[in-house]
């Protein structure tokens, strides 16, 4: 098993803050959007980059919602683990809102597919947008790409790209891991 | 743990302390479901469930009715007087034809204790209890802890007593495993006549005096009089009844502390409980059957995640 780091603490942040300004370059103030981190992995990058667009950039009444998609998946009974359910949390109503969706990394674009369906019991959005930190290239089940992406990753099948975040209690870093 | 220890629910007998946390944990998730504008999930849409009734029900049917549709199953209803089973056709042929359906997984109500367990020995389908005469009726002691843990915080710890009709309640029996597997402490309470004899050996106080186990306890579930099942008397009146084993206001309120009241329903008002109590803070009957859509969506997506393709 062997291990390569792909991007360190210094450079994850770097990117936040570019991403935090690229969110603000589209949104404004963020008076008619919402940021949506998809559970479970991308709610730490969702609470980072709500923590840096409110104390950092001043933004006020920033709207943030976890999205558990474990109910809208397409692969129920079909793997040999169970599913697992998280919490959702969206205490804001979506209706003609500009969403984003926040998630780590962005690989078969099948959690994404999910979380367009699931975000429908909601309301109807007026636009839906995609965050990934990690956007892993020619690994596409669907026809899905972000709109802001931190690094773009060309990994094969048996790598595994992991980020870690410091609300973990490790340091903030993502490595690609051959298994 | 994410998986049930089972594949069939036909008691609470079956589990352990872990499903039962596994149950109650999806069944939270499920509750944020159906509080949301649009209340239903695409989870099942591969399954196909037989909900049979071979004895009359309302709350229950529809509550796992509704359960399966919120999770996009598609459903079948079976009732059986309006079935070949009047015929004489036998469980087994019932099941199979319904079976051959190509159905999933099955829901049954059944006048004969030990029903669900022999159905999940002779058929291919995985098996929900829904009551099966005076053994066991899983899912209502499930919604039942559910809304305890929901009211107090937990079970463990807390003193339930269990009023009524003990002898003819599937519910009570259920309730009992339920409650004891996750630490609670039992009281059954009732006439002598509609006490099981053995009863105690369960592990369960047994109080005869309504007041003394109202004092006693935490939560009070009182059950209804089952007059259906009986076939001789039990009692020499409702009204000596209602004044023996009635739950009135004016007695709550002479208690020195504010004990829960539920009721599985369906209520007979003016008999085991006023109407003044029935609509009070102090119950939570309401609660417990929006819980009940909860609890069996969590049950029946848990079994029917272990369904191999």
């Amino acid at each position: 098993m062997s291990q390569k780091v792909l991007l360190n603490s210094k450079e994850v942040n770097i990117i936040l803050h570019r991403l935090a300004c690229q969110l603000i370059e589209n949104h404004n103030d963020f008076s008619n959007a919402a940021l949506i981190g998809i559970q479970p992995r991308g709610i730490y990058l969702a609470k980072r980059l709500a923590r840096i667009l409110t104390e950092e950039y001043k933004i006020k009444n920033l709207e943030l919602g976890f999205l558990d998609i474990t109910f809208y998946r397409d692969d129920f009974r079909r793997g040999d683990k169970p599913l697992q359910a998280n919490t959702t949390k969206i205490d804001f109503l979506v209706e003609n809102k500009k969403v984003v969706f926040i998630d780590d990394v962005l690989y078969t674009g099948r959690s994404i597919r999910a979380a367009l369906t699931a975000i429908q019991s909601f309301g109807r959005p007026s636009e839906i947008e995609l965050l990934t930190l990690i956007d892993r290239r020619f690994s596409r089940h669907l026809p899905i790409q972000p709109n802001y992406r931190g690094r773009q990753v060309d990994a094969i099948n048996h790598e595994k790209v992991i980020v870690e975040w410091e609300e973990q209690g490790k340091k903030d870093s993502v490595y690609l891991k051959n298994s | 743990m994410s998986e049930l220890s089972v594949n069939h629910l036909l008691g609470i007998k079956y589990l352990n302390k872990e499903d039962i946390q596994l149950i109650f944990e999806t069944a939270d998730h499920f509750k944020e479901v159906i509080n949301r504008p649009i209340k239903k999930v695409p989870s099942l849409r591969d399954i196909t469930i037989a909900n049979l009734f071979f004895e009359n029900s309302t709350r229950t049917k529809l509550s796992f009715e509704l359960a399966e549709k919120r999770l996009s199953a598609d459903i079948i209803n079976f009732s059986a007087s309006q079935s070949s089973v009047k015929k004489g056709e036998t469980l087994i042929d019932t099941v199979n034809n319904i079976l051959s359906m190509k159905v999933d997984m099955v829901v049954m109500r059944h006048p004969n204790p030990g029903a669900g367990i022999f159905l999940s020995k002779h058929v291919k389908a995985s098996i929900i209890n829904a009551g099966d005469g005076a053994h066991e009726h899983p899912t209502q002691a499930l919604l039942d802890s559910y809304s305890i843990r929901e009211r107090l915080g937990s079970v463990k710890g807390k003193k339930v007593a269990i009023v009524g009709d003990i002898l003819h309640s599937r519910v009570a029996l259920s309730n009992i495993f339920a409650l004891q597997l996750q630490g609670a402490h039992v009281m059954v309470c009732g006439p002598k006549t509609l006490l099981p004899k053995h009863i105690g050996s369960l592990g369960v106080k047994v109080e005869t005096n309504l007041r003394k186990a109202l004092e006693w306890c935490d939560v009070a579930n009182m059950l209804r009089v089952q007059n259906e099942r009986m076939d001789v008397s039990y009692f020499p009146s409702t009204r000596e009844y209602t004044q023996q084993y009635g739950v009135s206001k004016a007695l709550l309120d002479s208690l020195k502390k504010e004990i829960v009241i539920m009721h599985p329903g369906p209520i007979n008002r003016g008999v085991e409980i006023t109407s003044d109590v029935a609509d009070s803070d102090q119950a939570i009957i309401l609660d417990q059957v929006q819980n009940g859509v909860a609890i069996r969506m969590a049950v029946i997506y848990l079994l029917a995640s272990k369904i191999k393709q």
